[in-house]
């Protein structure tokens, strides 16, 4: 029966190269492969430069940890920048959040429910992602049903929330975190450990492995054309040693001494010669980068959201007479980015233990430049949340290399805006080529 | 008989205005079942205006609209397609990101159990309904702006026909066809007629639907001229109705009739 349907898709396959017929067969995005070859090849440089000091496990794990905060935004800001619309403000809301968290747990909540809740962390993020979708929502009802532009609302954002971040202390610093909501800013506490990273990464696999087999069984339900089995397993292969390597990395990267001697002494274990290894695996922030990595590519490829997301990118004026509320979901799409914003704000709070007023200043730019190198096209209609995220991770590999290189703070944002644009350009010449 | 007595469709006195230009001004038309209505007139006459009226894209400053016989409330093309009204715009309005399959379902996706698109099934329907418009056409996996003019087109007429509509516009369907092409729409167009749809067949060129109309009504600058069975009139008369605004005997005039 399925023969049938591969025929035509054969015969046109056996006039192209082995390379081309590779890609044909797999179904592999070339731009995506492009991009984390780029990077590749720019974490290569790296490790040479700094002597080998890049692509080492500690190194890995602390770029996985510094991309969440960004790459949590950016899988919402492509959803905006595929409706033809920017957000500014995303830096500014982060900031105003967090310090709303901040002061919640610290100065707040002790009064009422006494230091050392369990239940602090739980009410300060609850708080924190409502007053994100409230500010989401305000900024959307503005940019949808009153028609101003989304540059000068969010522009106004930008400045209206730095500056409530500001006024909430009168500019004063706001810490230590919870205990508890501290987990989510990672370090050696808040990681899972090597046996749950392990755990972690098998349950990947067998997403990975079940979505291959899910597809194919779809396909030949209705007859639709197959990939051929080795690329299947080809694509299992590589999808799950990729995955396992990753865990591998982080369960290579060990607590430092004086933590795990202290961890040691305070349960009894006794410590071997050399030191205890006790490793970090995946950081909790990185845990929460990956569900909302999964939840939002969920939701722009398998609801009718997502595909109303990207048909008003497309068409807005086909979208509208498609029957398509287009202002309401305008409107939803910057309700998610401000929770977006507030759960890249819990991190990025808990991470520097603090909030301060300036949290987030600059990182609308990244967030928007990461969705951007990411093939998030800003004249709308397309983009992705993985290329966002892996954009994300380019954007802060530029970063952390170079502040590893000792490189000094204005030729490092001479690099970075050198590069977006670099990015950009050969982007352009690609889509041209393969129009 | 008695669908021939209440119109499938009754506009009643729709004005529109645009800033102070009356790009619609008090005009009327009906349709029956089973009937094709040709709407006709120079470029900028308010005929696609009037029409998208009907299909919910503008809001009528006056006048009613009948469905059935019942008054009907249309404020947007939501409202429309409730009451069976399909539109094929003369720009297609297509979301040229997306595949085809994803365009004929736009704003009505099929689902599966857990309300998640049903992407596979939407694909076997478009299949399905393809293979009857175009059965040449192949390429469901690539988005619309990769398709021809022609296939383009046959996706925003299979948009139309694929839920059932009870009431059809067709604005220009032909625009961007070749001859071949151009009469297979004609064979829909008869064969939707026969199944006891409702046409309005937009046009700026007489000779495209003379033979397809029952009846056609002329516009000229937002008012209706006149309206008259094809049987009634010839070409020529309906061709001094669109230029010169001129009623013949064997129409019934409207308020743009330049000799009433």
């Amino acid at each position: 029966m399925s023969n049938t349907a591969t025929t035509p898709d054969k015969a046109r396959a056996s006039e192209l190269g082995a390379v081309a017929k590779f890609f044909k067969a797999t179904e592999l995005d070339t731009r995506m492969l492009g991009m984390i070859g780029a990077m590749l090849l720019i974490w290569l440089i790296f490790n040479i430069l700094s002597g080998g000091l890049f692509l080492t496990p500690r190194n890995l794990w602390n770029l996985s940890v510094q991309t969440a905060s960004v790459g949590v935004m950016a899988t919402g800001m492509v959803l905006i920048i595929v409706t033809r619309h920017i957000d500014l403000s995303v830096g500014s809301i982060l900031g105003f959040v967090g310090m709303i968290m901040a002061v919640t747990q610290v100065e707040i909540l002790p009064k009422i429910i006494g230091f050392d809740s369990p239940v602090t962390w739980i009410i300060a993020l609850s708080l924190g992602i409502l007053l994100g979708a409230a500010i989401g929502a305000f900024h959307g009802y503005v940019i949808a049903y009153l028609g101003v532009p989304a540059f000068i609302v969010t522009l106004g954002g930008l400045l209206v929330w730095r500056g409530a971040a500001w006024w909430v202390t009168s500019g004063r610093t706001v810490a230590p975190m919870d205990e508890h909501f501290r987990l989510m800013g990672g370090g050696p506490f808040g990681s899972i450990g090597a046996t749950a990273s392990w755990i972690v990464g098998i349950l990947l696999c067998i997403g990975i492995i079940a979505a291959i087999v899910n597809t194919r069984r779809q396909r030949l339900r209705f007859n639709f054309p197959l990939r051929p089995m080795w690329a299947e397993i080809f694509l299992a292969v590589v999808g799950c040693a990729v995955t396992l390597g990753i865990i591998a990395v982080f369960n290579a990267y060990p607590w430092p001494a004086k933590t795990a001697a202290d961890y040691a002494l305070a349960n009894n274990i006794p410590v071997p010669e050399g030191g205890l290894f006790i490793a970090h695996g995946i950081a909790i922030p990185v845990i929460i980068l990956l569900v909302v990595a999964l939840v939002m590519t969920f939701i722009s490829n398998r609801t009718r959201f997502g595909r109303y997301v990207y048909a008003i990118g497309g068409n807005p004026e086909a979208a509208e007479l498609a029957g398509i509320n287009t202002r309401w979901i305008t409107m939803k799409i910057f309700i998610l980015m401000g929770v977006l914003c507030a759960i890249a704000a819990a991190i990025s709070t808990a991470r520097l233990n603090a909030a301060t007023n300036a949290q987030g200043t600059l990182d609308e730019l990244l967030v928007i430049a990461a969705a951007v190198i990411g093939g998030t096209s800003l004249a709308g209609g397309s983009g992705t949340i993985i290329g966002a995220m892996i954009g994300a991770l380019l954007m802060q590999s530029l970063q952390s290399g170079m502040i590893l290189l000792g490189v000094d703070t204005p030729l490092q944002n001479i690099v970075v805006g050198i590069v977006l644009v670099l990015a950009v350009w050969v982007d352009t010449i690609y889509r041209k080529r393969t129009a | 008989m008695s669908s021939l007595k209440t119109p499938l469709v009754e506009m009643r006195d729709i004005s529109i205005s645009f800033g102070g230009i009356h790009a619609v001004d008090h005009a009327s038309a009906d349709l029956y079942q089973g009937e094709v209505v040709a709407l006709l007139g120079h470029n900028g006459a308010g005929k696609s205006t009037f029409i998208k009226i009907l299909s919910g894209a503008y809001k009528r400053d006056g006048g009613k609209i009948f469905v059935n016989g019942q008054e009907a409330t249309i404020n947007n093309p939501r409202d429309a397609k409730g009451y069976g009204i399909e539109t094929i715009y003369q720009t297609l309005a297509l979301a040229d990101n997306v595949d085809t399959a994803a365009n004929l379902y736009l704003g009505r996706e099929l689902r599966t159990a857990w309300g998640t698109l049903d992407d596979v099934a939407m694909e076997a329907e478009a299949r399905k309904v393809m293979g009857r418009l175009n059965p040449r056409f192949q390429r469901f996996k690539e988005p619309v702006k990769a398709l021809s003019g022609g296939q383009r087109q046959s996706v925003a007429i299979a948009r139309a026909i694929l839920f059932n509509a009870r009431i059809l516009i067709m604005d220009e369907p032909t625009a961007a066809l070749g001859p071949q092409e151009t009469a297979q729409v004609g064979e829909l167009i008869k064969q939707l007629k026969a199944d006891g749809i409702g046409i309005f067949l937009i046009s700026h060129d007489i000779h495209d639907v003379f033979d397809l109309a029952d009846r056609v009504t002329v516009m000229k600058n937002g008012q209706v001229v006149g309206t008259a069975h094809v049987n009634d009139v010839t070409k020529d008369e309906v061709l001094g109705m669109i230029i010169l605004g001129k009623c013949p005997p064997g129409a019934i005039p409207g308020p743009g009739a330049s000799n009433s």
